[in-house]
């Protein structure tokens, strides 16, 4: 056991916790690369905001879409809901005069509703989700355009908040912003008592657990990681913050990392996808995970859809375009499988985040959008087929086999065998003679 | 001695995956026109060594010389050893099942010029084939409507097409029900009269005892000892005997029934099959298991054995029509395998694999899968909970895993059973339904799993045991139901069980055979 191996861990083991662990030093290389490049310009506070804001529904359809894909599926509607959502949202603000708050409530059921009418299909009638999507996806596009007449709708300010808002600032003038502030301390005090936690759960079941120094240098690393991120997005230009979206994307890492994790249902999600068939015969209701899986995925659509259109202060009929292949990369180099049963929330999260810093490094940089798509394809075509190639070789993946080297101690030596009586085997004798 | 000139020597083979030393120092010597088989538990290392004889593993990634026909050989792939003349037959067919009998023959080795087919040569010559291993289908007919015994025919076809000089068959009649089993074998003899070196693979002793002239025991990746079998008058007992190392002096452990009153029935079951509704599967089938019982089910392949006990386990097989299950004096009524397991029902299916597990699951995962509820507070799962009752498990069933958070896929065929079936004790049942408990599992394992299956009858829950081997059904039961054709045939006490008389039942509808 390994500091290495215990890092590792973070990411909650399995087949594909590999790719993850790699990726997050991916992620930590091209952000130092880009900061570097733009003169520092990538790990500024104004760009880190804008990054955040800029994101935060593409990683939030990517939650939703690790869970589809994790159960064996796919979504290709997601940004086509995302859409229908968002002008539905609008009209029924300016038409209808809904308070936008209720008019977001509305907004989050018609996108459970769109997703439980795929889940019927994909569950109860049984046509593969690709096909049942890829209509969803031109269904709602063209609703979108039929409901809004192709035309752009104007959202009011208050709702604006939910995709461009940041923290109020409050308490006494530091310069920074205090709500950041202390979102952060929270967050580090939270980081060293689940630390602690674990740490007592571990000596109760007597398992393998990891030396003190481990865990101390540990969460000094993760400590200083958040204790930067907060002063870099406390520290902007007055009146900004950690953005209003960022905050909401937080939240739903939190919350689908527990479910995924620790609930039954997350249990048999994971089930679903690994094997069908053995799910059904433990008593798993796999068309109620099924269905569930899609309705989620509509609502988080619909979540995104409200997000982009509060940022861009107007719904339009081009909202939400490519995003369903966002989302879908950033779940791939998160390290999911294709064939289901495997991949993790924040894995995910961090394979968006790869793209994102690489979208934003490259734009930073002056490179045309041309390039940056061709770039973005290679990255995620290299980063799964290094771990098929991995996977081939019998190796959980790159990073994760060099990582290994760190875990397995010396190998013992097998005892050389005792001649087993070679003359008592008669074939044995026929060929020496 | 009179020495035949051997075909093939493996000199030292060593081969090392990270980690683990699959072989070390393993010698082969096999004698040219002989069937030699090779045996070992699980995880012995036996299909390793097949696989770097035929290539799968290339030369470089092992130690070792490998000497066929008198020359050394260093295969690079596959193709390479079968130009030399070496077929291998692996477990899991590899037939295109959309394809036909002749297309599949030809896969890859496509009779014709400049890649155009010459379907009429194809066809005779797949005549010939098929004459030749006695499949008399119609080479036109679909791989997917042919059953896994005629399958295994065509692979051999495909191989005599190759010109093979040594067939390597792995674990050729696991799948075969008896009559096909004799069939292949006796074809393995023919092959043998006409100059084909077989090397098979099995842990069916029987079949060994009975064809092979020569048999290799491997056990923990080291040869052990090689036997002549025709010279030495090896019997079964004396292959065990090398296999786990000691003496056996019973293949079954030893039980005292205590066996208490009827507590589930079956009455008047009638289930259709899922595609073809006018199939039916169960015919109006009745059967009561008593507490503390353990219940055989005799059928053959095909007979509907799987599909009676998935209708029973929450009708998860085929359309249901009209039924009762009765426990405990009530009728309950089971719709889903939700109820079933409420009820205190646990099914192990046939195929693990397929059926029982999630391969991407570690092993603590895997045992409280079917049961998440028990460790659960509000939908919340206990990972404290799961730990230690896998680890429970592990100790009390003798699971072989470095901890319990291994995957499950990497344990051997025999310890993934033993989680299959820990998975289902953890639902605390009270009839348990054991789908060929024992199928593709070494001696060692088996005798475990006896051992497990008494116990659980011991607690006074009741075990319905499907099975192919008869001698495994005699050994363990207390009373046997045959099946032919989706109707329950007979049912016999054990004490009064005789093979000859099981097998009649098993294949006929005549209900108490006239003796």
């Amino acid at each position: 056991m390994s500091s290495i191996s215990d890092l590792r861990k973070m990411f909650g083991g399995g087949t594909s916790a590999g790719r993850q662990f790699g990726m997050v030093f991916v992620l930590a290389a091209i952000l130092l690369f880009f900061n570097w490049r733009t003169h520092g310009l990538t790990l500024g506070s104004a760009n880190m905001i804008q990054l955040a804001a800029q994101y935060s529904y593409i990683l939030i359809l990517a939650i939703g879409m690790v869970m589809v894909i994790i159960a064996g599926h796919i979504d290709l509607s997601v940004g086509s809901v995302a859409a229908f959502s968002g002008i539905a949202v609008a009209l029924l603000i300016n038409d209808q005069h809904l308070p936008w708050p209720l008019a977001v409530v509305a907004g989050l059921l018609i996108g459970a509703v769109i997703g439980a009418w795929q889940g019927f299909w994909v569950a109860i009638v049984g046509v593969p989700a690709f096909i049942v999507t890829l209509a969803g996806m031109l269904i709602f596009r063209g609703a979108n355009q039929y409901l809004g007449n192709s035309t752009a709708a104007p959202v009011p300010a208050g709702f604006q908040k939910i995709g461009a808002g940041y923290l109020p600032e409050v308490g006494p003038d530091t310069g920074k912003n205090n709500l950041t502030l202390l979102i952060g301390l929270v967050l580090i005090l939270a980081l060293i008592y689940r630390e602690m936690r674990l740490r007592s759960v571990q000596s109760k079941l007597h398992s393998t657990m990891a030396p003190l120094w481990v865990s101390l240098v540990k969460l000094a690393i993760l400590a200083a990681i958040i204790g930067y991120a907060t002063m870099l997005f406390a520290g902007g230009r007055p009146g900004t913050s950690i953005p209003i979206s960022g905050l909401i994307l937080a939240v739903l890492v939190v919350i689908y990392s527990y479910i995924a994790r620790n609930t039954i249902i997350g249990r048999n999600i994971y089930a679903v996808g690994g094997n069908g068939m053995a799910a059904k015969l433990s008593g798993v209701n796999t068309r109620r995970v099924n269905f569930l899986v899609m309705t989620n995925m509509g609502m988080l659509s619909a979540l995104a859809g409200m997000i982009f259109v509060a940022r861009s202060g107007a719904s339009g009929a081009q909202d939400g375009l490519g995003w369903e292949l966002d989302a879908i990369a950033a779940v791939f180099i998160g390290g999911a499988a294709i064939s289901g049963g495997v991949g993790t929330v924040i894995g995910s999260i961090v394979g968006g985040l790869v793209m994102a810093v690489l979208n934003n490094g490259l734009q930073l940089l002056g490179v045309g959008s041309d390039r940056v798509q061709i770039i973005k394809g290679l990255v995620l075509l290299i980063a799964v087929a290094l771990d098929v190639y991995n996977k081939n070789q019998g190796r959980p993946s790159l990073i994760g086999f060099m990582t290994n080297r760190f875990r397995s101690g010396p190998q013992p030596v097998a005892a050389v065998p005792v001649g087993s009586a070679s003359e008592e085997l008669p074939v044995e004798a026929e060929v020496h003679s | 001695m009179t020495a035949l000139p051997a075909i093939l020597e493996m000199r030292t083979i060593t081969k090392e995956f990270p980690g683990v030393k699959a072989l070390s120092d393993v010698s082969l010597i096999v004698r040219r026109g002989d069937i030699h088989a090779i045996c070992g538990e699980n995880g012995a290392g036996k299909s390793t060594l097949m696989k770097v004889l035929s290539g799968v593993h290339p030369y470089g990634t092992y130690t070792g010389r490998i000497f066929f026909e008198g020359a050394e050989v260093q295969f690079k792939n596959i193709r390479s050893s079968e130009a030399a003349g070496i077929a291998i037959i692996h477990q899991e067919l590899a037939l295109v099942p959309q394809l036909s009998i002749t297309e599949n023959i030809f896969l890859g080795n496509e009779p014709g010029r400049f890649g155009i087919i010459d379907w009429a040569a194809a066809k005779r010559r797949a005549k010939e084939l098929l004459t030749w291993v006695g499949l008399r289908d119609d080479p036109d007919t679909l791989i997917k409507n042919i059953g896994v015994g005629k399958q295994q025919l065509v692979e051999i076809a495909k191989a005599l097409h190759k010109d093979v000089k040594l067939l390597i068959l792995d674990e050729p009649t696991a799948a075969l029900n008896k009559s096909d089993s004799e069939h292949l074998l006796d074809l393995i003899v023919e092959l043998k009269g006409k100059g084909v070196t077989s090397i098979m693979i099995s842990h069916k002793l029987n079949e060994i005892e009975q064809i092979a002239d020569a048999v290799t025991i491997i056990r923990d990746g080291r040869t052990i000892e090689t036997l002549d079998v025709r010279a030495e008058g090896v019997d079964e007992d004396r292959i065990i005997r090398g296999m786990v190392g000691r003496s056996m002096e019973s293949r079954f452990p030893d039980r005292t029934p205590n066996i208490g009153e009827v507590f589930f029935e079956v009455k008047d079951l009638v289930v259709l099959h899922p595609q073809v509704s006018d199939r039916m599967v169960c015919k109006h089938s009745n059967l009561y298991v008593r507490r503390g019982e353990i219940v055989g089910i005799a059928g053959l392949m095909g007979a509907g054995r799987t599909e009676l006990a998935m209708s029973i386990f929450g009708r998860s097989y085929g359309t249901f029509v009209s039924g009762q299950i009765i426990k405990d004096g009530k009728d309950i009524q089971i719709r889903t395998v939700m109820n079933a397991i409420d009820h205190g029902m646990a099914y192990v299916s046939e195929d693990r694999k397929v059926l029982g597990l999630n391969l991407l699951d570690d092993v603590k995962r895997s045992v409280v899968s079917a049961k998440l509820k028990k460790i659960s507070k509000h939908s919340v799962v206990n990972d404290a909970k799961e730990h230690d009752v896998a680890e429970e498990y592990r100790k009390s069933l003798r699971i072989k895993t470095p901890t319990v958070d291994e995957g499950v896929s990497k344990l051997s065929g025999g310890n993934q059973q033993k989680v299959v079936l820990a998975k289902w004790m953890f639902t605390d049942p009270d009839l348990l339904i054991l789908d060929e408990p024992t199928r593709g599992i070494d001696v060692g394992a088996k005798f475990e799993i006896y051992g497990i299956i008494n116990a659980l009858a011991a607690q006074g829950k009741g075990v319905i045991l499907i099975s192919s081997e008869l001698p495994e059904l005699i050994g363990l039961t207390d009373r046997i139901y045959t099946i032919f054709e989706g109707e329950i045939t007979n049912d016999i006490a054990t004490s009064e069980a005789e093979p000859e008389m099981l097998m009649r039942s098993m294949t006929s509808t005549k209900k108490r055979v006239a003796r």
